[in-house]
């Protein structure tokens, strides 16, 4: 049995009276790669939000390597409007902020482009290195630094040679064509040596052509860095070719999970995104 | 890390050493012309010292100049780097002013400043630099306190926490049971203060020079990140919280010292003057000089205290020629010319003057090859 490296425990999201995510227990393996699919508002960006703490997710908890590192339960106002299932025993709140995940090794990247559009390609990867430094902001500005300043920027430098982005390297972000401008976020968060890395929906947008590539460079970055990849993502193609694994959420609820053949059969899948017929 | 030069024991070696040196020589040899430009600029202002009479308004204006290019640097590290809007800036400026006055006025001196307060209750005075980093530890501290709960408020809800806190500082300041501190709302004055214009040049071009570096360093672009978008910096494992924390407290430290200078400068103190309207210059300063460029607001902030202090005065003078008298001159007409000039600025250099560039050797120079090349090919062609 593979080893765990990201596990969900009965995840619900309520906004007000609207639950966006119900019950979601999801597992991903060390050196998979796994597809969250699923029609448009099925929950799929707000799971991403739970797991990397840009919300608190209103019950349940997520394990990353075996550690817990969000967990929460219904409290104040919540408590009366909860709608989801609650187990007797309260969980422990643990509610870090993003950044926190990020350092613990999970990056990701938005399903709008989220480049720091003033800064230069150089720059954003940079901006990634920040975190792991011990510099402080005395030895930075004196730089005192300059030791891990000049590692950061070599290995800065190699990653976007890898990504063939150093010719750009001087360009502000948001002059890049598009799809480069999707290749950077990916080398972005590759930047900050994730384990774990999410995609959210990493091929909107691109021809067939470009998607085409685009799986194959998700493989390639995988099997070089040692990564495990959770994305979502619409285009089916890329999904039944790469995906090891395929979790199916409809309204909030997972309604499938298997193989890209075991889910393609799956009717609850075919009528969730076709619909069902009236007299059925 | 360079293993190469360390030891088994992980001791850095005397070949460390010279490349540390080597490096310095290295800095100095590529920036030798900035390194001279600004001996020169010290050179050009001691001679205009010995030349002009010491009441000439050019140094009234290099002087203040220089204090408002400090304030002005700091606040767009705030505003401009790392996109908090913040009109705190004239409260820091008054705990740095006071801060600096209440410990340096001699002891001699306080009976007759502290006459309604029995002298006060400090009983010591401090050297003046000493005096200039407590200025800003003291704007730092209040500001860190401060930002605790208002730097989790976004753009102008932030703004109105600001600007509501140095209103309250500057009542706070003024109220009569802090008498044996503050003086009340009466005058501090006969701390010491500087004469030359070289003084306050220096300890800006300090300050200037540390914020450039912090801008420049790993930090700076953490908080340009944090400026262009919270949420992707958050997941670049930016701690948010921490670092606009961190731009606050420096940006006010360098406001506490702006204040005192501009202290020395006035050579009296009172609180009242801090208004929010001291928050609005050095904003428009900012802005006219362009958010997110250091030499923007500092070339800003001299035409800022030109215009208003210098070159537009005579609009405020009724004149004559012959018997004509030119109309519109009266006084408070140069306010009129002022807000007009800055509407026009404001309209038409929608980026202030520099936008978000920065003036550097390296790009003038670059300017003149250009322009030099393109006159070749033009003589060619």
């Amino acid at each position: 049995m593979a080893e765990n490296i990201l596990h969900t425990e009965k995840i619900t999201m309520q906004f007000g009276g609207v639950v966006a995510l119900y019950n979601l227990t999801i597992d991903v393996n060390k050196g998979e790669i796994v597809a969250l699919i699923g029609p448009n508002g099925a929950g799929k960006t707000t799971a991403f939000n739970c797991i990397t703490g840009v919300y608190e997710p209103t019950y349940g908890s997520v394990t990353f390597c075996g550690e817990t590192i969000v967990s929460n339960h219904p409290q104040g106002k919540m408590k009366k409007m909860y709608m989801g299932e609650q187990d007797e025993e309260k969980l422990k709140v643990i509610r870090p902020t993003p950044d926190k995940i990020t350092k613990l090794g999970i990056a990701r990247t938005f399903q709008n482009i989220r480049l720091f559009n003033s800064l230069t390609v150089f720059e954003n990867v940079l901006v990634a290195k920040h975190m792991r430094a011990k510099q402080n902001v005395l030895t930075a500005t004196l730089r005192l630094n300059w030791r891990e300043e000049k590692r950061a920027r070599e290995e800065s430098l190699a990653l976007l040679e890898e990504q063939g982005l150093l010719q750009y390297k001087d360009e502000l972000a948001s002059n890049l064509p598009y799809g480069l401008q999707r290749r950077l976020e990916i080398s972005r968060a590759l930047a900050t040596e994730p384990k774990l890395l999410l995609l959210d929906e990493p091929a909107a947008g691109m021809n067939p052509q470009e998607t085409q590539e685009l799986a194959e460079f998700i493989v390639k970055i995988k099997d070089k860095y040692d990564l495990t990849v959770l994305m979502i993502e619409h285009h089916m193609d890329l999904v039944m070719k790469i995906s090891d694994r395929i979790y199916v959420l409809d309204f909030g609820k997972l309604i499938a999970h298997g193989t890209p053949v075991e889910v393609q059969k799956n009717q609850r899948v075919i009528d969730a995104y076709l619909g069902v017929a009236e007299d059925a | 890390m360079n293993e190469k030069n360390r030891n088994l024991n992980g001791v850095i070696t005397p070949q460390n050493k010279i490349n540390i040196f080597n490096s310095v020589i290295s800095f100095v040899r590529k920036n030798w012309i900035g390194f001279a430009l600004i001996a020169a600029l010290f050179a050009i202002i001691f001679i205009l010292e010995q030349i002009l009479p010491a009441s000439s308004m050019l140094f009234v204006v290099l002087k203040k100049g220089a204090i408002y290019a400090l304030v002005a640097v700091s606040m767009n590290l705030l505003n401009g780097f790392t996109g908090l809007f913040s009109l705190g800036q004239a409260g820091f400026m008054l705990i740095g002013s006071y801060t600096y006055a209440i410990f340096t006025i001699p002891l001699e001196a306080r009976d007759a400043v502290y006459q309604y307060f029995d002298g006060g209750i400090i009983n010591f005075t401090v050297p003046v630099p000493v005096a200039l980093i407590m200025a800003g530890l003291a704007a730092a501290i209040f500001a860190y306190l401060i930002g605790l709960p208002v730097l989790r408020l976004k753009s102008d809800y932030l703004a109105i926490a600001t600007l509501g806190f140095a209103e309250i500082i500057r009542a706070v300041f003024q109220w009569d049971k802090l008498g044996p501190v503050t003086n009340g709302s009466n005058l501090l004055k006969r701390f010491p203060s500087f004469t030359s214009t070289l003084y306050p040049f220096f300890v800006s071009g300090i300050c200037i020079t540390i914020i450039v570096l912090l801008i420049n360093s790993s930090y700076g672009r953490a908080f340009k990140a944090i400026r262009d978008d919270e949420i992707a910096a958050e997941a670049m494992g930016i701690n948010l919280a921490k670092h606009k924390q961190l731009s606050f407290t420096i940006s006010s430290f360098f406001a506490g010292v702006g204040g005192a200078l501009l202290a020395m400068y006035q050579t009296t103190v009172q609180a009242a003057a801090f208004k929010s309207a001291m928050t609005y210059e050095i904003l428009l300063i900012v802005v006219i000089g362009g958010i997110g460029s250091v030499t923007g607001s500092i070339l800003s902030s001299f035409l800022f205290i030109a215009s208003s202090e210098w070159w537009l005065r005579f609009l405020d003078d009724e004149t004559y020629i012959g018997s004509f008298k030119v109309p519109l001159l009266a006084s408070g007409f140069r306010k009129v010319v002022f807000s007009i000039i800055i509407m026009i600025v404001v309209l038409f250099y929608r980026q202030g003057i520099m936008g978000a560039r920065e003036i550097s050797i390296d790009a003038i120079l670059r300017f003149f090859r250009k322009l030099f090349a393109k006159d070749n090919r033009e003589e060619a062609a």
